[in-house]
């Protein structure tokens, strides 16, 4: 198909829309303009701007405390955390329905918190133990809660996204309106699953959501050393006549504005659209990793410095959707509820050696 | 009974569940428009539409995954390779994902798919294409694996693969789609981990699957000649492996041969003959001996394949080792 319009890289980093197909979902105002208009959001009332704070806060304090006891030995094995990237999975996954389904890798801990599973079974999943969402046999890699349609935490990277487009294609097959998005990080575009399925959901027109969080570096790896074309996502979608959506991640009612519209698109047409959201780990890639030796120092603190757990409560607080004493509360309660998460993981007991043998056939 | 194919078997039992199953659709390279590489699919499109037929690109690991998503979203997909040597681009689909989710999940997801693939060598299609993966993915916890030898074997473990809620590697030499066998007129399925005696005998027990059981026969028969009386086992599944049939077989004849038409290094029987061994010490007559294809990359020449395929003089010279240990 004929490209009708290049791709242009804006001074913010945005990447327009190549497909002539319906109008761009949404360019993220950073939150410098946002003094312009006379409310925060148009479309959210203050209540929900304020569990989107409390889901950020939740996920903020719970990957901190999963870190102190990962230190502790009570949580083992690779732990990678969300820390930085809060504003892009509220973003995301805020507006998803209930009957919408979610896909994402390894470092899915936020995303389970966004989803609003059960923090203290997330937790006790953390641990190992038995009343974890996965029983104590996925650990942090692999949180599944498919009640709530969250079908993992998958830990080879880019092997969720055929998963995602054959749950999407069993949408299509049953003629539902459900929407499946699939996480996943700039490091993962460079897998042939990535390609094939892009390709796949794209033929076959999949109600799909590819949600890319490009935190620029894969583990060691900056984007730009190791993908041809660097953070320009424009092009490998426009092969695939997949429209691109690119956000701030740092701005979680940007996010959220842009895959309301997608989801909405999606939801209406069934074909995928491909979301990046550029956001930024303020740690290493996992808890072995001090994150320091593949970046600059000043390059993590001019990320730090939009720290949406900073910058999205100011907000807030500017428009008067939140009072101080308001987010003092919140703090206290998000406090209480990680806390009460760590002592139902330590309390509860580890699987029965029998249950090794449970759940390997049905 | 009726005498069909193989290949008419496995139609049989795809259109089957088609007809009688909304959620069940086959998904592969060519098995629509092209009717599929053996035409086991021949027509379908035409009959089924494109919903329940669906052509596929060249791109494994996304068709397979895809599988697998929508098994566990709720559908039964049977999902065709051409080969079950392209496997190898989908194995991390099939056994990181497929058979894996539902353990890690805690119980929480089913993946009930099957996974059809020609299997085998033996056709002078050279390294890539020659392999036999089976005995690979019947390692594989939280999976099953069928080995059909026959028709009426493969009707009825492909009724139990697409009616199971676990992911299934049904494994089809490419010897057998022509072969003939009676199938019973009423219905039935052939659970898996139920081998089969396709030949009793009092001397020797020799085991196998697929189209090794064909091998096995021949041998059978040569043997016979010389008064030697072999049972012959066809296991049907190599994930379960039915250990009681082979362990009673075996104790009752005191000798076994064992053959994989996979490379006999690291093929199945490997394992079972380790396992057998295991359970039947005290009534051994002599080793219990493992027949297999010759551990080299399968080559493209005529002589050197069939040099390097067991076939039944290797199956005969084994047992006579036994016999005569
Ligand atoms: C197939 C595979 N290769 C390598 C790894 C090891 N590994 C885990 S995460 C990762 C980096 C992935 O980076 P990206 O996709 O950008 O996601 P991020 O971790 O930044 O969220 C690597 C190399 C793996 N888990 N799976």
């Amino acid at each position: 198909m004929e490209q009708t319009e290049k791709p242009r890289i804006t001074a913010t980093g945005l990447v327009r829309p190549v497909s002539n197909g319906p109008a761009p979902v949404s360019q993220s105002n950073n939150g410098f303009d946002a003094s312009r208009v006379p409310v925060l959001s148009e479309s959210l009332d203050d209540s929900e701007l304020f569990r989107m704070y409390r889901l950020m806060l939740l996920i903020r304090r719970f990957e901190e405390t999963c870190g102190q006891h990962y230190s502790l030995g009570n949580i083992r094995g690779f732990l990678h955390l969300y820390i930085g990237q809060e504003a892009t999975g509220i973003g995301a996954i805020t507006p998803l329905e209930a009957r919408d389904y979610i896909v994402t890798h390894y470092r899915d801990h936020g995303h389970a918190i966004a989803r609003g599973l059960d923090t203290n079974r997330i937790m006790a999943e953390m641990f190992g133990k038995n009343t974890g969402l996965s029983k104590g046999k996925g650990g942090s890699m692999h949180i599944f809660d498919a009640p709530q349609r969250f079908m993992g935490g998958h830990a080879i990277v880019g092997a969720q996204l055929p998963l995602a487009a054959g749950i999407a294609l069993a949408q299509q097959y049953m003629e539902t309106d459900v929407v499946t998005m699939v996480f996943f990080g700039d490091g993962a575009t460079n897998q042939g699953t990535f390609h094939e399925t892009l390709n796949l959901a794209s033929v076959w027109q999949l109600p799909v959501i590819f949600f890319m969080e490009n935190n620029l570096y894969g583990m060691g790896s900056a984007v730009g050393r190791v993908r041809h074309r660097g953070s320009d996502f424009s092009d490998a979608m426009g092969a695939y006549d997949v429209d691109v959506v690119s956000v701030d991640g740092m701005d979680v009612l940007a996010v959220r504005e842009a895959t309301q519209a997608a989801i909405d698109q999606v939801r209406a047409h069934g074909s995928p659209i491909f979301i990046e959201a550029k956001t930024f780990r303020f740690v290493g890639h996992s808890f072995a990793d001090p994150g320091d030796q593949y970046r600059d120092r000043s390059e993590v603190d001019l990320w730090r410095r939009r720290d949406p757990l900073v910058t999205y409560p100011k907000r807030l607080l500017e428009y008067g959707v939140v009072t101080e004493s308001d987010l003092d509360d919140l703090s206290a309660s998000v406090d209480a509820e990680i806390e009460a998460a760590v002592e139902f993981a330590m309390n509860s007991p580890n699987p029965d050696m029998s249950e090794a043998f449970d759940d390997v056939y049905a | 009974m009726t005498e069909i194919t193989f290949r008419e078997a496995i139609t049989r039992g795809l259109e089957e569940a088609i007809e009688a199953d909304e959620s069940v659709f086959i998904m592969g390279e060519d098995i629509g428009e092209y009717g599929g590489a053996y035409s086991v699919t021949k027509g379908f499109i035409e009959k089924y539409g494109e919903k329940r037929i669906k052509d596929t690109p060249i791109s494994e690991a996304a068709f397979v995954g895809a599988g697998v998503g929508a098994a566990s979203a709720g559908l039964r997909p049977v999902v065709e390779l051409m080969s079950i040597s392209f496997s190898l681009v989908a194995f991390d689909q099939i056994v990181n994902m497929a058979a894996n989710l539902r353990y890690m999940s805690g119980g929480q997801i089913k993946v009930p798919m099957v996974i059809r693939a020609p299997t085998g060598a033996g056709v002078q299609l050279g390294a890539t294409h020659s392999q036999s993966f089976e005995t690979w993915l019947s390692e594989v916890p939280g999976m099953y694996c069928a080995c059909p030898s026959n028709p009426a074997d493969a009707l009825g473990l492909l009724r139990t693969a697409i009616k199971s809620d676990n992911p299934v590697i049904f494994a089809e030499h490419s010897h057998l789609y022509g072969s003939r066998g009676d199938v019973p007129e009423d219905y039935y399925e052939i659970p898996f981990g139920e081998a089969r005696i396709d030949r009793v005998g009092s001397d020797l027990t020799l085991v196998s699957y697929g189209y090794g059981v064909h091998i096995l026969r021949e041998a059978a028969d040569a043997m016979a000649e010389d008064g030697i009386d072999a049972e012959i086992v066809d296991l049907r599944s190599l994930s379960p492996i039915d250990y009681p049939t082979v362990v009673a077989s075996v104790q009752k004849t005191g000798r076994a041969v064992m053959l994989d038409t996979a490379r006999r290094n690291g093929g199945a029987m490997a394992e079972i003959v380790s396992e057998v061994q295991e359970r039947v010490m005290d009534w051994l007559d002599g080793p219990i001996v493992r027949v297999g294809a010759k551990d080299v990359p399968w080559p493209y020449n005529r002589g050197l394949e069939q040099d390097i395929l067991p076939n039944a003089e290797d199956v005969v010279a084994a047992a006579m080792r036994v016999i005569t240990f």
